[in-house]
């Protein structure tokens, strides 16, 4: 057999994104910034796409982060917050493997953390005749 | 058993073709056998003297050969088609379907490879509803054909096997038929067939042609295997063979339905549950399925969760609440399941990432029904029946077949109070459909006008060209995060066709070609979408559906990449901590990348491609739809996102 059971993948993925989103992470359904997090630290844009996809980010939340009900939750353009995020990343509760410092350093985090907020609004959804 | 009786048939045709048994005694050195012509044989040519060591000669022309009444049958079990690569272990019974038969009914589908003719055959049937015959050779061809066979025995589809084989070794050409040649052909796919037989004589051809038949179409279904000995195909049918030729009657057997006490216990208590659940997997066998299913979970209010196995409940129905499967298992107190192909990990969480444990997914006190018939036939070696499930009630049985006894049922006990209850839940449930559909169209938006092309914006622009056709959608969807059905409207048996059962890859190409096939007589617009690694396997399908005229729409799904594999090497780096950027080593199809258009055209298939501005992509699959409305396959190529 070439591949699991993508049903099996989704459902462990379930697993693990209920379990990240009573530890604060943010689901498929963006909700509003964090606003009482502390704030984070400044990151460079550029470094922090290429990190995205050359650390493997994008393989399960998509190139713009946009998210999959399959593999990964959407994680941009509103990101939960930056100790959400660090926290989660160093310890997943999921099925998303752990990135500790060793591979992903804090300043890389920070890179990575600034690509995703710098992703654009996505259009509004009555803007998008295919949609209606 | 079947090379003593070869030989001596061949022996008996031989002494009905020359002058007498005398001719097969005589010695070394001293025979020369004048051939005379067969019976029945008025029209064969005047054979050449031949001097053979043994005195032994078979005379091999004929106007009568096996292979024709072979043809007789499998028309008798009204197949449409016969999808091969040609094969010279069946070359008589081939001639006999272009020749005797025709080449109709069954119609010749010449196919590039084995894997493509049995995936063909498994589409073919989940459009059907009744079997594609696929010939191959007894050994090359099965070898390369027993793939497709798991995947088709995994999803329990019938696909009915014809494999060419010569028993008797002393009459086998030298060389490649000997290459070509086997004891035991079956043994191969044994662990994934239902039912396997080696006819030793016409008759007995006969007799198990139809029981095959038979056996594949009971629930369970599954693939099932007949060997035809090259001399049975070729030779010619001797008078007395002839008398006793007959086709048995087919006569189907009934499929197996819930006993009634179990079936009014299953009643009790989706009657009286306060959160019942239904899941379907590979429920609806026929379009009665469909319809059952809905008239159950109406006259319930129960939610259905269906999970994809096949075309079980349609999408934009006020119950089917597919997203929201977790949240419902959770809360459910009487889960009911059909045909689930893994109960236990339907309600059971698996862990796999820092730590592997498990847990139940359900509140204690839940109970599970059960209705499958994958408890009346499991094989030990393939490991495809999954966790073992603690349920509740087990009924062995076909949930399609045992549908209508429980709607019954559960009408007997509903009484007025509980009418009043359920259509308040029901109330409930339509606006919690609602809302995860307005969820999803919301989801959408993001990454719209990404390049690569979302998934999203892909399962949205062929939405928007073929939601006014009279569409079927012949692929497989997970690769797609299930966009189609979080967005489109699916209310007929055949615009879903489910997946691959064994999750082997190179499935989606021919079983979409096959379903398409099926699909053209009723003049429907087959759509696939298809994933590059998948395509990458057998392409050779796509000139199949040139060549045959098949309309099909191809839209693909090039993430460049067998993308979950990418993800099963990212998470074991992760766990490993380290090399977190050589995922894509081994797991990915770019330097260079594969343009899938150029080979689609190179096989005579209309292909635009690879198209990465999402604007492009729906006057791109408008002018493939007009290609596809002239009756022949059209492929575009779209530069995706991962899922």
């Amino acid at each position: 057999m070439k591949t699991r059971s993508w049903r099996l993948m989704a459902l462990v993925f379930v697993a693990g994104l209920t379990i990240a989103l009573r530890a604060g992470a943010q689901g498929q359904t963006a909700g509003p910034a964090q606003g009482s997090a502390p704030a984070a630290p400044t990151g460079n844009v550029d470094n922090g796409k290429k990190l995205f996809t050359s650390y493997g980010c994008y393989e399960c939340h998509g190139r713009e982060a946009q998210g999959s009900s399959a593999t990964g939750p959407r994680l941009a353009p509103r990101p939960i917050a930056f100790a959400a995020f660090s926290k989660y990343l160093r310890q997943p509760t999921g099925l998303m493997p752990p990135y500790t410092s060793k591979v992903v350093s804090d300043a890389d985090l920070a890179d990575i953390y600034a690509f995703l907020r710098s992703r654009p609004q996505p259009p509004a959804l009555d803007s998008i005749p295919l949609l209606k | 058993m079947s090379k003593n009786l070869s030989v001596d048939r061949r022996r008996f045709l031989k002494s009905a073709a020359v002058t007498g048994a005398a001719a097969l005694v005589t010695g070394p050195g001293s025979a020369s056998t004048q051939q005379s012509a067969p019976p029945g044989s008025g029209t064969a040519p005047a054979l050449p003297r031949e001097v053979d060591p043994t005195g032994v000669v078979d005379v091999l022309t004929t106007d009568r050969p096996g292979g024709d009444f072979m043809v007789d049958v499998i028309k008798a079990l009204n197949f449409d088609y016969v999808a091969a690569n040609p094969g010279s272990s069946f070359r008589g019974f081939h001639e006999s379907i272009v020749n005797y038969g025709g080449n109709h009914a069954p119609e010749f589908i010449t196919c590039c490879h084995e894997e493509s003719s049995i995936a063909m055959a498994q589409g073919y049937f989940k459009i059907e509803g009744k079997p594609m015959a696929v010939v191959c050779h007894g050994t090359v061809g099965l070898q390369h054909a027993s793939m497709a066979i798991y995947n088709a025995y995994c999803d329990r589809v019938p696909v009915y096997i014809l494999a060419g084989n010569t028993v008797d070794a002393t009459l086998r050409r030298p060389g490649v038929e000997w290459d070509h040649s086997v004891q035991d052909a079956a043994a191969l796919v044994r662990d994934f067939t239902k039912w396997d037989d080696l006819p030793a004589s016409l008759p007995h051809f006969a007799e198990s042609a139809v029981r095959a038949y038979k056996i594949a179409m009971t629930p369970p279904m599954m693939p099932v295997l007949v060997v035809i000995d090259g001399g049975l195909q070729e030779d010619p049918i001797s008078p007395e063979t002839k008398a006793r030729l007959r086709i048995p009657k087919l006569t189907l057997a009934a499929a197996p339905q819930g006993d009634s006490g179990s079936v009014a216990e299953a009643a009790r208590l989706l009657v009286n549950a306060e959160n019942p659940v239904i899941i379907a997997d590979r429920a609806a066998r026929t379009p009665a399925g469909m319809k059952y299913l809905v008239e159950l979970a109406e006259t319930l209010q129960a939610p259905v969760i269906d999970q994809g196995g096949r075309m079980n409940f349609p999408t934009r129905h006020a119950l089917n609440h597919s997203e929201r499967g977790r949240e419902l298992v959770a809360s459910a107190d009487v889960i009911l399941g059909l045909e689930l192909t893994d109960f236990w990990g339907t309600v059971d969480a698996f862990r796999d990432s820092l730590i592997r444990s498990s847990r139940s997914l359900t509140k204690p006190g839940t109970k599970l029904i059960s209705i499958t018939a994958g408890d009346l036939y499991v094989k030990g070696n393939y490991q495809d029946f999954q966790r073992y499930p603690e349920v509740d009630l087990a009924m062995a049985a076909d949930a399609e077949a045992t549908l209508p006894s429980l709607i019954e049922a559960v009408k007997r006990q509903i009484t007025a109070d509980r009418k009043r209850v359920l259509q308040g839940r029901g109330s409930k449930l339509a606006d919690a459909h609602q809302r995860a559909f307005e969820r999803a169209r919301a989801d959408a938006t993001y990454g719209w006008d990404a390049s690569p092309v979302s998934t999203a914006r892909l399962s949205a622009e062929l939405w928007a060209e073929i939601k006014n056709e009279d569409w079927s959608l012949v692929s497989e969807i997970g690769n797609v995060s299930r966009w189609p059905m979080r967005l489109w409207s699916f209310d007929k048996s055949y615009q879903f066709i489910g997946g691959s059962g064994g999750a082997g890859v190179g499935y989606n190409a021919p079983a979409s070609v096959g379903a398409a096939l099926a699909n053209k007589k009723y003049g429907r617009l087959s759509v696939t979408i298809q994933p590059d690694g998948d395509f990458m396997y057998a392409p050779g399908v796509w000139w199949t559906a040139a060549h045959h005229q098949i309309p099909l729409l191809a839209i693909m799904h090039n993430n460049r990449a067998y993308h979950q594999e990418v993800m099963h090497l990212q998470r074991m780096a992760g766990r490993h901590n380290r090399g977190i950027t050589r995922a894509a080593i081994g797991t990915t199809i770019e330097s260079p990348n594969v343009d899938y258009a150029k080979i689609a055209q190179g096989m005579g298939v209309h292909a635009e491609g690879p198209i990465t501005d999402p604007k492009d992509l729906g006057p791109a699959i408008r002018r493939a739809i007009e290609v596809v409305k002239r009756g022949e396959p059209a492929l575009i190529d779209v530069a995706t996102q991962p899922r």
